[in-house]
């Protein structure tokens, strides 16, 4: 019974989705859009179905660019984290210099970053990169930060030293944390490439979307932002798929972080 | 205790060192003070205590809630510095050498992560000499320990759960086979008993008896029942209200092993009827 449960709400949330687009392209054809506006769902398909050849390259550049970023992001903000979630000094100087420098517009770092290193990939790397590292930062933070006193006490107890307190018991504490912070840091990641691609490459999808929007190719337009929802939503579900083997001990109370 | 052959050589080597020393102290607090804050905002917590524990012995501390049994407890494990003072455990300053220390809470504090089993592996992965085996043995002898030691206390077949799988009662339980794993000179429990229904908390007072009885390592238990301190303790000491001072210091004579039916007899029920009353004249609302 619980399989079939199951299954309907699978079934049931399929159908939801679909009928998005079912509704959008009705829409479309009721009210008569231009394509110039808003192209059918159908269109678009047709669009990244014919022109996928040309397209791949350039998926496979933002794709790469992105993992690039978020890979080093990633690793960035895991270590700072850890160094600001386990001192009292660096959680009260760092924090308000992370808060400042997150709150900048990457859009008007991207010019910056063409200064240093020309344009072209490596510029879109280092977006993404800033981007994503401040929500691992401080999930890590706070993961580590909120430890329960009493947990570290059970092998304080026993003579561990910080070190061993820190991989025993702070880091395993932080994992739903970071997990969590890295499923908000890969979609970040994409914005930070796309939007390093508009302004300053001559690759990627970011970069095909800015062409055709010049030349007012619009379902092409559409295409590269259905590529760029689909690869989200495959990293986002790999890391989720992770998170759950990983952290499954923090999600017992709902499924929902299957979905 | 736990007698796993390979371990035997080593197990005999720390009972003789143990035999050398027997007439030390195992904890020993010198006039050891703990206050909380600093200035105006200062609370002590632990007016100087002095207290010696013997190898061997079953301690009870009792005393009215806030006076401090936590506080030696945690001068005792090092988890808590004495403002001024000194505690010394296994015959040093405390922390100037590991001492195997076997803690309780009263709250199991499991790591959710881990499996029951892992959870109670604990200590050997961090405490010498266990921990340069711990990853050999992780799946062999450290384990069938682990096992043994969950059998003896009725969690037979649980080893594989994770914590929140289980009620209060059993985790308790498992809590009691973490701080002994390691075969612990000295064990420290902070009412370890004190969330649990009756019933199960005097079923694990008789476990907790026998698994003493085995191998006599050094305990000292916090508690606010009296019925438990004079069924468990070889020595009960009473502390008054905060600031904590030791008002009294008596040995419990009772034959062992003792049984819950003794604790209805006439001579277990005027112990524990003198306790109360010592606690409850050093009340300040008393006078």
């Amino acid at each position: 019974m619980e399989f079939i449960d199951k299954m309907r709400q699978k079934v049931a949330a399929a159908a939801l989705i679909l009928g998005f687009f079912v509704a959008w392209e009705i829409i479309c054809i009721i009210f008569g859009v231009p394509e110039i506006v808003l192209p059918r769902p159908t269109l678009v398909m047709d669009t990244l179905i014919a022109r996928f050849p040309q397209l791949l390259p350039h998926v496979i550049q933002t794709l790469s660019t992105t993992l690039a970023g978020f890979a080093m992001g990633v690793t960035v903000g895991m270590l700072l984290g850890a160094i600001v979630g386990s001192s009292k000094v660096a959680y009260d100087t760092a924090y308000p210099l992370l808060v400042g420098f997150s709150s900048i517009p990457k859009v008007a770092v991207v010019p910056i970053f063409v200064l240093w290193f020309g344009s072209g990939t490596v510029p879109a790397v280092l977006t993404s990169f800033v981007i994503c590292i401040f929500p691992v930062v401080v999930n890590v933070a706070t993961g580590l930060a909120t430890t329960e006193p009493e947990l570290e006490d059970v092998l304080k107890s026993l003579g561990a030293k910080k070190r061993e307190i820190l991989w025993n018991v702070g880091i395993p504490r932080a994992m739903p944390y970071f997990f969590a912070s890295l499923k908000v840091a890969i979609t970040l990641a994409f914005v930070g490439t796309v939007l390093a691609e508009t302004i300053a490459s001559n690759r990627g999808i970011g970069n095909v979307m800015m062409i055709a929007t010049s030349s007012f190719d619009v379902p092409l337009v559409f295409s590269g932002l259905f590529l760029l929802a689909m690869l989200g939503v495959s990293l986002y579900l790999i890391f989720s798929l992770i998170e759950r083997r990983v952290t499954g001990w923090a999600m017992r109370k709902s499924d929902l972080s299957a979905a | 205790m736990i007698t796993v052959p390979i371990e035997a050589g080593q197990l005999s080597g720390s009972l003789d060192q143990q035999k050398n020393v027997s007439n030390f102290e195992a904890i020993k607090l010198e006039k050891a003070e703990v206050i909380y804050g600093r200035g105006k905002k200062s609370t002590q917590a632990l007016a100087p205590t002095n207290l010696k524990v013997e190898k061997g012995e079953f301690v009870a501390l009792v005393g009215p809630s806030g006076c401090g049994k936590s506080t030696i407890l945690k001068l005792a494990s090092n988890l808590l510095a004495p403002s001024s003072g000194h505690v010394h455990v296994g015959g040093r300053e405390v922390g100037a050498k590991r001492v195997g220390v076997g803690m309780a809470f009263q709250n199991p504090t499991m790591l959710p992560w881990l499996s029951v089993r892992d959870n109670v592996m604990l200590p050997l992965k961090i405490v010498p000499p266990f921990r340069a085996r711990y990853r050999q043995e992780r799946k062999g002898e450290f384990r069938d320990r682990a096992e043994a030691l969950l059998e003896k206390v009725g969690l037979k077949g649980f080893g594989d759960k994770k914590p929140w799988q289980l009620s209060g009662g059993m985790l308790q339980r498992a809590s009691l086979c973490r701080a002994l794993i390691h075969d612990p000179e000295l064990l420290l429990l902070d009412e370890p008993f004190g969330a649990l229904d009756q019933f199960t908390r005097e079923e694990l007072w008789g476990i907790l008896q026998n698994l003493w009885l085995e191998s006599q390592p050094t305990v000292l238990l916090v508690t606010h029942d009296l019925r438990e301190a004079a069924f468990l303790g070889t020595r009960i000491c009473v502390m008054s209200p905060r600031p904590g001072q030791i008002i009294d210091d008596q040995r419990v004579t009772l034959p062992r092993p003792r049984t819950i039916p003794m604790t209805y007899e006439q001579e277990f029920v005027k112990l524990t009827q003198q306790l109360r009353e010592l606690i409850t004249h050093t009340r300040p609302d008393a006078a």
